[in-house]
């Protein structure tokens, strides 16, 4: 069976991706369809959903473009939950790799690091570090990708334990290639599988603390994005359901269509595994 | 005997992660934008040279930096986290002052997730594969998904603005002058919204690590011989199946537990929940960095404290383990 028949096999997975490729579209789509700053307040503010051409989503407590912000705030969403999770990825797959293939000493040095690192609570850590390093795109990547490393390293730790001693392993050990060639071309591509499943889950619990970041006023000043907008409307909440409402669904339905198209990967990489499920 | 050796490891190893974030914290401070001095100047008005040296002096901010690393760790030894810049009270105070209420609202939340978490995902392992048990995982799907304020925010919505049953903020009722049972059921009142969107995300996680453990505890031989005896199923899911899953269940409940702590944040933010949650969106409004570093070492601790009795609980519950680590 091939590797999107498997995937499909998942009604889920091809809900999720449908929903996922939407919103891409909606990312793509932003700087044609409103070429405007979503910052511009552009109508009087408090303007209700579907009440006026052009506004379909209404305006917030400044006239700026509901729909607009939503649009934009789609690449921003995709943009840091993709760039946190590959700095994840760069700083978890390396420790991870080493500690599981040395072992001894050095693994337990890397495993205690991090340990800490998961003990301390993800999200208050990541409050202090973009606050402290003041908040910008930037800062916010940098501050998710360092509260959601350990995972990864862990994962790719035992896999390297469960690899390192395998046959293959051991021929290219005797030919005399070099630990750093075993690492990358041999154990590395062998784990890429379940490396590739976190990933797409990391990268929806990356658009989650962004947009609580965001939320608290910890976004960057300059980039519309899902949580600020929500963030900006709690206090009129009573007034205008919708300002909240919309950029909360967006979040909502992006975060689930990646959880959906991981399990789908899950299934299509893994295909044993999923069976004996 | 091994019972008080393992608590003292633990405790051990508790002081020393702390050591390491008091260091942490001490570099953040190092990193945060602006002399103190100058911001400590500014807000009271006057900002000459001399007053400026004055400050610095006070706060031993003239010293070298192995001298005020050292004073802010013994500092934190003997529970001084400093002032507030802002408040000009200790940091100490204002943390112990919002505590109970950050523990009222955790801990219920914890209690809330973590039964309704485990009926949700029993019942689910014991109709997999029917539609029924597939609509409970897709609910705690999407409850995963969902960001946690705005889940807080559409509460408020519905039940305080439309509906009216709830109040939408606040601890209590302010000048109602409630006292006694009154008093306690109105903060109850004010704690149900607060505690149920904190523990709906809890709750999608519980439910699926429970199902996932109860589908491998029904594998087990000792269920083969159970269901061999002709038991029948229900008392083969409770006694035999759930009490054995409950075991990576507290584990890792506790290691959740710990991130309840930062997802209240978002939740006192949203309930003017008088927390420490709450006190950091404050503190973070200010930029009161000692104030915020403070209460980020406070929520580790917690993390830990939470940890380590999950610990026990887990040795508790499982006689069978009895070595440390």
């Amino acid at each position: 069976m091939s590797f999107f028949a498997r995937f499909a096999q998942n009604r889920g997975a091809l809900v999720g991706l449908i929903i996922l490729l939407m919103i891409i579209a909606m990312a793509i789509l932003a700087p044609l369809l409103f070429p405007e700053s979503p910052w511009r307040m552009v109508q009087r503010p408090f303007l209700p959903p579907l009440s006026q051409d052009g506004f379909p989503l209404g305006t917030d407590t400044m006239g700026r473009n509901v729909a607009a912000g939503l649009m934009h705030g789609a690449w921003v969403s995709l943009l840091i939950g993709l760039v946190s999770t590959s700095v994840a990825l760069l700083i978890g797959v390396p420790l991870g790799a080493i500690a599981g293939y040395y072992g001894g000493l050095i693994d337990d040095i890397l495993m205690r690091f991090t340990e800490f690192f998961q003990t301390i609570p993800n999200f208050a850590l990541a409050i202090v570090l973009v606050a402290i390093m003041q908040p910008s795109v930037t800062s916010i990547v940098l501050a998710i990708a360092l509260v959601s490393w350990p995972p990864v390293a862990r994962l790719v730790r035992a896999e390297f334990m469960s690899l390192r001693n395998r046959e293959y392993v051991e021929a290219a050990r005797l030919v005399g290639q070099t630990n750093t060639t075993i690492i990358l071309r041999q154990i590395l591509p062998n784990t890429l599988s379940p490396i590739i499943v976190l990933a797409s889950l990391m990268v929806a619990t990356a658009i989650l603390l962004e947009s609580s970041l965001s939320f608290l006023g910890l976004g960057d000043p300059n980039v519309m994005s899902w949580g600020y907008m929500i963030g900006a409307a709690r206090t009129v909440i009573r007034q205008a359901w919708w300002l909240s409402f919309f950029p909360g669904v967006a979040i909502l339905l992006t975060v689930l269509a990646l959880n959906l198209v991981g399990e789908g990967l899950d299934d299509a990489l893994n295909p044993k595994l999923s069976r004996e499920r | 005997m091994l019972y008080a050796r393992l608590i003292i490891m633990r405790l051990f190893k508790a002081v020393i992660v702390l050591f390491l974030i008091v260091i942490l914290n001490f570099l953040l401070i190092q990193l945060a934008p602006g002399d103190p001095a100058a911001i400590l100047a500014g807000e009271a008005g006057a900002a000459d040279q001399e007053f400026l040296n004055q400050l610095r002096e006070r706060f031993g901010l003239d010293q070298p930096m192995y001298v005020q690393l050292w004073r802010y760790v013994s500092g934190i030894a003997m529970l001084d986290f400093g002032y507030s810049y802002r408040l000009g009270v200790p940091v100490f105070d204002l943390i112990m002052a919002r505590l109970p209420a950050t523990l009222l609202l955790t801990g219920t939340a914890f209690l809330i997730s973590l039964v309704l978490g485990i009926i949700a995902g029993s019942m689910a392992a014991a109709r997999v594969k029917k539609p029924s048990g597939s609509i409970i995982m897709a609910l705690a799907l999407v409850f995963y998904a969902t960001p946690l304020f705005w889940v807080a925010l559409m509460s408020v919505l519905v039940f305080s603005v439309y509906l009216d049953w709830l109040p939408a903020y606040g601890f209590y009722t302010v000048g109602a002058g409630y006292t006694g049972f009154a008093l306690v059921l109105d903060v109850a009142k004010h704690l149900i919204l607060p505690a149920t969107t904190l523990a709906l995300f809890f709750m999608a996680i519980y439910t699926r690590m429970t199902r996932t453990s109860m589908l491998d505890a029904a594998q087990q031989d000792y269920v083969k011989t159970a269901r061999a005896k002709g038991l029948k199923p229900g008392i083969i899911q409770r006694r035999h199946v759930l009490r054995n899953a409950l075991l990576p269940i507290i584990t890792l409940a506790g290691l959740q537990a710990g991130q309840m702590v930062g997802g209240a944040i978002l939740t006192e933010t949203v309930f003017a929940w008088p927390g420490i949650g709450r006190l950091m969106f404050e503190a973070l409004q200010q930029r009161d960095y000692n104030l915020l570093l403070g209460i980020f070492f406070f929520s580790a601790a917690l993390v830990i404290v939470f940890n380590i009795i999950t610990d026990l609980v887990y040795r508790l519950a499982d006689p069978r383990i009895k070595g440390a680590s």
